[in-house]
């Protein structure tokens, strides 16, 4: 199976020979597949002056930042590492940090942080310019020009081993697991022996197989941490009356056809395919290494694609059995789906098919190389459908109340 | 169509229905190249039926790995759920393991 998987990756590989994907060359060595100028209000209180900014100047976002003041220290802590995390993700040319002034998450902590990237940053505070008006003033014309210089970012060969995949299953069905999921291990397991990334999440989802992704680590350190996560979601819910593992699978799993807590899991955990666990990360930490990565976010679709998009993703791989349109500021998000109905009544949202395995018509295999295709494609420029319709979901993993 | 029943990966001792099928009819499925199976019992979309003989305490292999054990022997094409599994991780009392 791995000669033949290698083999038919060569073909598809002399391609994108043939049509080279460039990448965008940031300062700290990383390569980004996008050129976004980011806006990011470091509290709720700034987001809209935020918005206004990046809706008036092409090729800019922003983020709906309801977060950064108002939190814990730890909690605000998350919070600090995801925004800075989403500023240095390479697919970002420059960043604005737009504060109001008094908020926790300070403007200037935050470009800092941002800062050490090596990328163009600057920040503006409300309350110094004297009110919105004028911080929108000083603020347009920074990221105005933002925009113009970061056209003239250099372009460098863009390899396999450059990428970060962010992996996601949300609104599963029975196909999920015996289609769309597969798929993405397939090509996950492609990433690995390339010496690029994909980053399995949602710790929710593990519940019920963690010990066998834990067999999978490279070392007890690895293990034990991504064990450590598991137990935590789980004893959080405890401390609040649910018993996570005993309610799994639902009544509706079970009508579907899923048997087991175990069975269940490994169809998420599916999507990680078959390498080695190279390394367990916090919610939009960083890898430092290359491979399979478990970050610690929870099943929320919209806070995990933004937690790993804060750990330096590129693009997302998305698998939906119901059908969500969710995408994410600074990444494209390839939709796919196992369920022919569901394909069918949200092809406007939904990039890619595999149904053909659930009408016996097609393998994973040849999934896999159809969606590596698209992967290949999307990194070469092709808009994803949640890019080309603009949504920019966004949300943070919260761990305490709001003060 | 080819395909009645999907095998995930080579090592299973399941294969997972990708449509409803009837009690008495053939199973059609991929597994080390094309095999045929009669089915014991009806089987619905996305449910689960033995694809070789599986004996009482063994450990039911799908993803090439546990997800159950069998609390009574399982004859091939007899349909594989909760009525003749257990699960080995999500009982309470197996809670810590």
């Amino acid at each position: 199976m791995q000669n033949h998987r290698k083999s038919s990756f060569l073909k598809l590989q002399g391609n994108i020979i043939r049509n080279k994907i460039m990448g965008f060359l940031r300062p700290d060595g990383r390569k980004g597949l996008r050129n976004h100028v980011l806006v990011i209000p470091s509290s709720i209180c700034a987001l809209h002056v935020a918005s206004c900014i990046a809706s008036q100047v092409e090729g800019t976002v922003s983020l709906q930042n309801h977060y950064g003041c108002g939190q814990l220290l730890p909690d605000m802590e998350i919070s600090l590492r995801t925004l800075a995390g989403l500023g240095t993700n390479p697919n970002v040319a420059a960043v604005l940090v737009v504060g109001l002034g008094c908020e926790g998450i300070q403007a200037d902590m935050l470009a800092n942080r941002i800062a050490l990237s090596g990328k163009p940053v600057e920040k503006i505070v409300i309350q110094e310019l004297g009110g919105t008006l004028k911080a929108q003033e000083k603020g347009l014309r920074i990221v105005r020009n933002f925009a113009q210089d970061a056209a003239m970012t250099e372009r460098v060969p863009f390899e396999l081993s450059d990428l970060v995949l962010g992996l996601e299953c949300g609104g599963s069905d029975t196909t999920s697991g015996i289609a769309a999921n597969p798929v993405i291990g397939y090509v996950s397991d492609i990433l690995a022996e390339q010496g690029g990334s994909s980053i399995l999440s949602e710790t929710t989802e593990m519940i019920g197989a963690e010990h066998l992704l834990a067999k999978r680590a490279v070392s007890d350190d690895v293990a034990e941490k991504f064990l450590g996560f598991v137990l935590r979601v789980e004893s959080d819910a405890n401390r609040m009356g649910v018993d996570m593992r005993g309610t799994q699978p639902s009544p509706g799993n079970i009508e579907g056809g899923l048997t087991t807590i175990e069975e269940k899991s490994l169809g998420c955990i599916h999507k990680g395919g078959h390498s080695p666990l190279q390394e367990a990360v916090l919610f939009g930490e960083v890898p430092s290494k290359k491979g399979l990565i478990f970050m610690d976010t929870p099943g929320h679709d919209v806070e995990s694609l933004i937690g790993m998009a804060a750990g330096g993703a590129q693009v997302m791989v998305f698998s939906t059995g119901r059908g969500t349109p969710t995408g994410c500021p600074i990444t494209p998000v390839i939709k796919m789906t196992g369920n022919s109905k569901t394909f069918a009544a949200m092809e406007d949202n939904i990039d890619l098919s595999v149904a053909g395995i659930i009408e016996g018509i097609e393998t994973v295999e040849q999934a896999g190389q159809r969606l590596m295709k698209e992967l290949l494609d999307v990194c070469g420029g092709r808009l994803t459908k949640s890019e080309a319709l603009g949504h920019h979901e966004f949300g943070i993993y919260r761990i305490a109340s709001s003060l | 169509m080819k395909y009645d029943a999907i095998v995930v990966n080579e090592s299973d001792s399941v294969a997972t229905a990708l449509r409803d099928l009837e009690a008495g009819k053939n199973a059609r499925f991929a597994n080390k190249g094309d095999r045929e199976i009669n089915l014991r019992d009806a089987v619905r979309f996305g449910h689960k039926f033995a694809i070789r003989d599986i004996q009482k305490g063994e450990q039911i292999k799908k993803y090439g790995e546990t997800i159950g054990r069998a609390i009574c022997d399982i004859p091939p094409g007899s349909c594989v759920h909760v009525h003749n599994v257990e699960s080995l991780r999500g009982r309470g009392d197996n809670a810590k393991s």
